[in-house]
């Protein structure tokens, strides 16, 4: 789950960190009022992507018509994809350094891992490529925390301009949002030594760990959307994990890894996948709701079930697409191959039902599902 | 380790739907379960064997070797915790959608215990003809034969798929080991690799990966200097990059995690890659006779 500036930015502020005086607007009247308030300040555009100042969405305005213009252009801009809908007014700080700071869950060690690099801004990625050494990296111990002293260690060496301290200081209090929130990711670039010596918190990126959203329902709210189709946002709402990728050969399969090889099977006997979507886990019983989703799909064509049931039982997926199956009474060719955990009644029950023959093997219920698909597009 | 008829496991969760079910299945199996855990049933018996209030206390009551969670992902962390504790040697963690600093956690705890984690996310572990933890279908002779393939993988219902090619190919398997879908798991797929290498009754070895991180490429690491035969497949190639393929941990992002460079890592250090799991026995059978 991702979170745009305007909402992430807050929470460092509430564990410690500085951040500049901002307001969020959605219109250029609004820019105009809150750069009165500011006084000389930026235009962002709240997009959740990066490459923002890049595309022209970040512009500094020294007055209230300045920034009033600004928005005016930056409103309904697209960047990655995204159109802007929302602007962050925010006062200018006057930047002596530009610094990288971030904390992350870090799947080698484990456990979490803090970055911070002098080379801040927006060339970042681009500059630790080149040199790799730019980017400082401490892993942490989740038990102990970040302490005051493991930051100065990590900054050991660094010229920071005298602001050493308020770094390290920054660092423990970017941790401490990092554990509190549970991030995935908890970025910040740049963070800025002012001209003045203070250590200021310019952007910020945090990625919420999809899992722990149950425990911080009032920041949930605030995530940025992702971009859905409709049938992907209906897959949502009903616990299914839906993506549509334009072919017309339809995917259910059960469990993650044999759903990707289904559409892979498709690719490869030269169909293409309508959508990933599986019914595994704990989605098992929910094969009903999952068909209904799929056939939604003006470009279906032939659907190809295939069930190889470890913990999902596949007499209970069957079941529920067979029941699914007949409510809907779809007019498109639907293929299955069917094996593992349930799968004599599940084979018995689609041929009673259903009167279809599954496949033996994967690779001819594939074949006949793309061949299907093929013969009825033309 | 790998799990053997001996190993004693302690069920946590035993109780519940699911965990009966499996636990069932894997005594009628041959899987050794000396006890269980829920702390409202401590003191009863469930599938004729002791529940206990927590590891702790099953393990004052008869050691064990092998804990296996059925726990929902946010009483995980402190199951985990317990069982690591208890001395478990290792733990298989089956449970989805924990949350990730909770998993850090856990295993911050088994490193200072000393217990091997697998999963989070894991279908569990099979040695068939002798024991499985987990929720593989062990019992189904179409899926599992005993035999010399070592079978890694990622997704539990894809290792299924695998396995069942290997049998309908006449090879039955030494080892099926779920590795977990998880984006931080307790034993990579590369650490996987490694046991089996070490294991006699393995002779060779099948990697189902997926798209995401860096296991692959890991495991290519080791892969090279094994001289026992390894191929692959790669769930994922025709996924679409910056979503999350089910799977937390199936996401190709930044150019990370994509197939091409798992595939071409893994054909650098010589293990042939199938496009199709179907075409696995024969890449294996060839390797073999390479060998021989």
């Amino acid at each position: 789950m991702n979170f745009e500036e305007y909402a992430a930015k807050p929470l460092l502020a509430k564990s410690g960190l500085a951040i500049p005086p901002a307001r969020l607007v959605a219109d250029s009247g609004a820019a105009f009022a809150a750069a009165q308030a500011i006084g000389p300040c930026v235009v962002k555009a709240q997009v959740p992507t990066g490459k923002r100042g890049k595309a022209g969405g970040i512009k500094l305005a020294a007055t209230p018509d300045e920034a009033k213009a600004h928005a005016k252009a930056i409103l309904g801009m697209e960047i990655g994809g995204f159109t802007v809908e929302k602007l962050l007014i925010e006062g200018q700080v006057p930047i002596a350094r530009e610094l990288y700071a971030a904390v992350l869950n870090d799947p080698k060690t484990r456990g979490p891992m803090v970055l911070f690099s002098t080379m801040g801004g927006m060339d970042v990625e681009e500059a630790t490529e080149k040199d790799p050494t730019a980017m400082r990296r401490l892993p942490v111990d989740i038990t102990k925390g970040l302490a005051r002293d493991d930051a100065l260690s990590l900054l050991d060496g660094l010229d920071l301009s005298g602001a050493t301290d308020k770094i390290a200081d920054a660092l423990v209090a970017l941790y401490k949002a990092y554990r509190k929130y549970d991030a995935d990711l908890l970025e910040i670039n740049p963070l800025v030594v002012t001209d003045n010596g203070n250590v200021v918190a310019l952007d910020c990126k945090f990625v919420l760990d999809d899992s722990s959203a149950g425990r911080h329902q009032g920041l949930a709210e605030f995530a940025a959307a992702e971009p859905q189709t409709e049938l992907e946002e209906a897959a949502q709402k009903a616990g299914l994990r839906y993506i549509e990728l334009g072919g017309s050969v339809g995917v259910l399969a059960n469990g993650a890894g044999l759903t990707m090889t289904t559409m892979d099977a498709v690719t490869h006997y030269g169909g293409e996948p309508a959508n990933f979507l599986e019914v595994g886990g704990e989605a098992y019983t929910k094969a009903k709701d999952a068909l209904s989703i799929l056939l939604a799909n003006p470009n279906l064509r032939s659907l190809l079930v295939n069930f190889c049931g470890a913990f999902a039982r596949t007499d209970v997926m069957a079941e529920g697409v067979v029941n699914a199956w007949k409510d809907l009474d779809p007019k498109i060719p639907v293929f299955f191959t069917i094996h593992g955990t349930g799968e004599d009644e599940a084979i018995a029950l689609v041929k009673k039902e259903l009167g279809i023959e599954p496949f033996d093997l994967m690779d001819d219920a594939v074949r006949a599902a793309v061949a299907a698909a093929k013969e009825k597009a033309a | 380790m790998i799990l053997r008829k001996e190993h004693k496991i302690l069920v946590q969760g035993i109780t519940g739907k699911q965990g009966t079910f499996w636990t069932k299945a894997m005594q009628d199996y041959g899987a050794n379960v000396v006890g269980g855990v829920n702390p409202k049933k401590a003191g009863t018996e469930h599938l004729g064997v002791p529940v206990h209030a927590s590891a702790l206390d099953a393990a004052k009551a008869e050691p064990f070797d092998v804990a296996l969670m059925f726990i929902p992902p946010m009483a995980a962390k402190a199951a985990a915790i317990d069982a690591c504790e208890a001395g478990a040697k290792l733990l298989v963690c089956l449970t989805e959608h924990i949350p990730a600093h909770d998993v850090m956690e856990m295993h911050a705890a088994a490193r200072a215990s000393g217990t091997r984690i697998v999963g989070p996310n894991t279908a569990g572990l099979v040695t068939p003809g002798e024991t499985f933890a987990g929720i593989m279908p062990a019992f189904n002779s179409n899926v599992f034969r005993p035999g010399s393939v070592g079978v890694i993988s990622r997704s539990g219902s894809l290792g299924t798929l695998v396995s069942l090619n290997l049998t309908q190919n006449g090879m039955g398997q030494s080892v099926f080991y779920g590795v977990g879908g998880d984006p931080m798991i307790g034993t990579t797929s590369r650490e996987a690799l490694e046991m089996l290498d070490a294991d006699a009754k393995t002779e060779s070895v099948v990697l189902c990966g997926e798209i995401g991180g860096s296991a692959e490429e890991d495991a290519a690491d080791y892969a090279r200097t094994m001289s026992k035969p390894v191929v692959a497949f790669i769930a994922g190639r025709a996924s679409p990059p910056g979503k999350k393929m089910g799977h937390a941990g199936a996401i190709v992002s930044g150019g990370q995690g994509d197939y091409a460079a798992k595939r071409r890592a893994l054909e650098a250090a010589g293990v042939a890659v199938a496009d199709v799991p179907s075409q696995l026995p024969e890449l294996l059978s060839e390797r073999l006779k390479a060998v021989a």
